[in-house]
């Protein structure tokens, strides 16, 4: 403690504890924000990124295509490997967007003051990478113009969903994510719809936004209840976002295959996609405040608190790894012994150690405050750990299935170019839609900033 | 609250630079005896609701929350117990067809979705939005309501509203821009 005065007082420190720069007042944040969506010209990078995306989203749409038109066929899944690409991209996806709804809820609850400029473009992130996860249950149906019937629906054929079954678990969870993920961000855009709709000069943007605005006036007693809505919606995402990739490793862990039918999966995947979530976000925040002239609003303090959310939850992680690791080889179960064997010397055994390099060593850099601070390397970083994410999912799908209780049905798994265009795809959709998201809406919460300077204001009086 | 007729005056509005000054009008106005006020305001504003005399019982939302939650809930439980038991009982492994403890997943995502869009959809409706046309709209500098001013209105069928006098306390008040509100077309 003899080096907390020196820590508080130093200028580096003070400069990275801001969550925003000084010297802005209200009109100056809604100005800076607001004029990103209303006044700024298309620029020439966010016409080339655009189009690259938009490119990658058209490889997407060709893929479903040519699926619909051959089936299933076209991937790598065989029998036993039923699963392969589809379901290793639908847990990577939804993982990623656990951030988004822990930053806007869960921060939101601990009342941490650095959510507010990170929240908008995290549920926004959240939204789209659950539009992408869809998309791969859905089509690894094979016939997904059938997938209705996994709703139940009064038929004509009398046949109801299979309630014991944790893929119709999975069909409520993801759906009820996507619901209210969906009407937390909407909520929360409703005060910056009226200020959009208040600023704008041209016609249809008034029109526009004024429609979504719904007549929106700021009435105290609108905000009372609009904010005893916000506050319960965020109680209610908090144990959501925990219950949705609890159930979706209930998928692999009520099967009965070596390797998946552990209990530590449910708390060993939550965490997981928090850590990638958490990847995602700075892989979003360090282009978009840098294109944007943003580094007022998301500082170095925001940069750096991610950086410690995935070192934390990263050895969440890496506590898991050892624990599935240990409890395999301590059961003297032959066949989770077998596994562990498998995943260190099998065919796919360096996947297994491309994932412990990037999940486990490099974010081990994080510890150095020179490395939280650099934002080149937490941007490389936030790279790596998304691969190891997916990486982590591609081990836990792929080498049980190839290798469970009878050696007559092993089998082996390559993917497909099919497999890899769908799975780069999803990537255009998502870069597309974060992309039109930047120019259409305020990326950073407007009300929330105002609020931030009303804050820091009076601490300053 | 009524919406008037056409052309009737709505009340009265006046401006504010900052929230201090803004809940030190309000509790000036309601010591003065008026009652039918509403503040306008860019980001809430902490213990304004206390400063206009809104109590926690203007607040429905938190009960339409608890309906939402307990209708998805014991619907969703009821539902899946009706199809496992009744509608489509399927024997599998000999198992129980009441095993509830596999319908508590969806029970819960049900709570859950239920609680949410009662939430979001009762608070909606509560305030009465969408409302596209309102009175408020009318006076050119209530655009920044939603940017950087702080707004006070005194409304007009407050019993003790009258035009000049209460134009001249909201003044008194330092309200700078007092400007008569008027439902126009």
């Amino acid at each position: 403690m003899s080096t907390g005065d020196h820590t508080v007082n130093s200028p580096e420190i003070r400069r990275l504890a801001r969550v925003i720069e000084p010297g802005h007042s209200y009109a100056s944040v809604t100005d800076k924000i607001a004029s990103i969506v209303l006044t700024r010209p298309v620029s020439i990078g966010w016409l080339a990124g655009f189009s690259i995306a938009f490119t990658l989203m058209m490889v997407l749409m060709g893929s479903i295509a040519w699926l619909i038109i051959k089936g299933v066929g076209i991937w790598g899944i065989n029998i036993p490997i039923g699963w392969g690409f589809a379901i290793v991209n639908f847990v990577w996806w939804i993982g990623i967007g656990h951030a988004g709804t822990l930053i806007s809820a869960i921060l939101f609850l601990l009342n941490q003051k650095w959510r507010t400029s990170i929240n908008r473009f995290a549920e926004a992130m959240t939204l789209f990478a659950v539009a992408c996860a869809g998309i791969f249950p859905l089509i690894h149906t094979g016939r997904p113009w059938m997938a209705y019937y996994m709703f139940p629906y009064p038929s004509t054929m009398s046949i109801w969903p299979q309630f014991r079954s944790p893929l119709i678990w999975d069909v409520f969870a993801v759906s009820t994510y996507g619901t209210v993920s969906a009407l937390f961000w909407f909520v929360g855009l409703i005060p910056d719809l009226a200020t959009l709709r208040d600023r704008a000069t041209n016609k249809t943007a008034q029109v526009i936004y004024g429609m979504l605005a719904m007549g929106w006036r700021g009435s105290a007693r609108h905000w009372h209840r609009y904010q005893s809505a916000y506050l319960l919606l965020a109680g209610l995402a908090t144990p959501l976002v925990l219950s949705v990739h609890t159930v979706v490793s209930f998928d692999f862990s009520i099967a009965i295959v070596p390797g998946w039918h552990t209990t530590i999966f449910p708390p060993y995947f939550v965490a997981g996609a928090i850590y990638s979530g958490f990847a995602m976000v700075l892989t979003i925040a360090i282009p978009l405040r840098k294109a944007y002239d943003l580094e007022d609003f998301i500082t170095m303090r925001h940069l750096e608190n991610m950086a410690k959310v995935m070192l934390a939850t990263g050895l969440i992680v890496a506590y898991g790894y050892f624990f599935e690791f240990f409890m395999s080889l301590y059961s003297g179960n032959k066949f989770d012994v077998f596994l562990v064997q498998q995943r260190l010397h099998g065919p796919y055994s360096g996947y297994y150690f491309a994932l412990i390099l990037c999940n486990i060593l490099t974010p081990q850099l994080l510890w150095i405050q020179k490395v939280r601070t650099n934002v080149a390397a937490l941007f490389v970083m936030s790279l790596v750990i998304n691969l190891g994410m997916w990486l982590e999912r591609f081990v836990i799908v792929v080498i049980s299935l190839t290798r469970d209780f009878v050696p007559s049905a092993w089998g082996r798994y390559q993917p497909t170019f099919w497999d890899y265009s769908t799975f780069v795809g999803t990537i255009g959709l998502f870069v597309t839609l974060l992309f039109l998201f930047v120019r259409a809406l305020p990326a950073i919460s407007i009300a929330e900033m105002r609020e931030l300077v009303a804050h820091t204001s009076e601490e300053h009086e | 609250m009524k919406v008037p007729h056409a052309n009737e005056v709505y009340g009265l509005i006046g401006e504010f630079e900052t929230p201090k000054d803004l809940m030190a009008a309000a509790r000036k106005v309601r010591e003065a005896g008026y009652h039918h006020i509403d503040a306008y305001v860019p980001f809430p504003v902490e213990g304004l609701s206390q400063a206009l005399g809104l109590g926690r019982k203007h607040d429905l939302v938190p009960l339409l929350t608890l309906i939402g939650g307990l209708g998805g809930g014991l619907t969703g439980f009821f539902f899946q117990l009706w199809v496992s038991m009744s509608a489509y009982p399927m024997n599998i492994g000999g198992r129980p067809l009441n095993s509830w403890p596999a319908f508590i997943p969806v029970t819960f995502e049900l709570t859950v979705l239920g609680a949410s869009t009662f939430a979001v959809f009762g608070m909606l409706a509560l305030n009465k939005l969408p409302q596209p046309h309102h009175p408020l709209f009318n006076v050119a500098r209530f655009k920044h309501a939603s940017i950087d001013k702080f707004f006070l209105c005194i409304e007009a069928h407050d019993p003790k509203f009258h035009l000049e006098e209460t134009a001249r306390f909201l003044q008194s008040v330092n309200a700078q821009h007092v400007t008569e509100v008027r439902d126009e077309d």
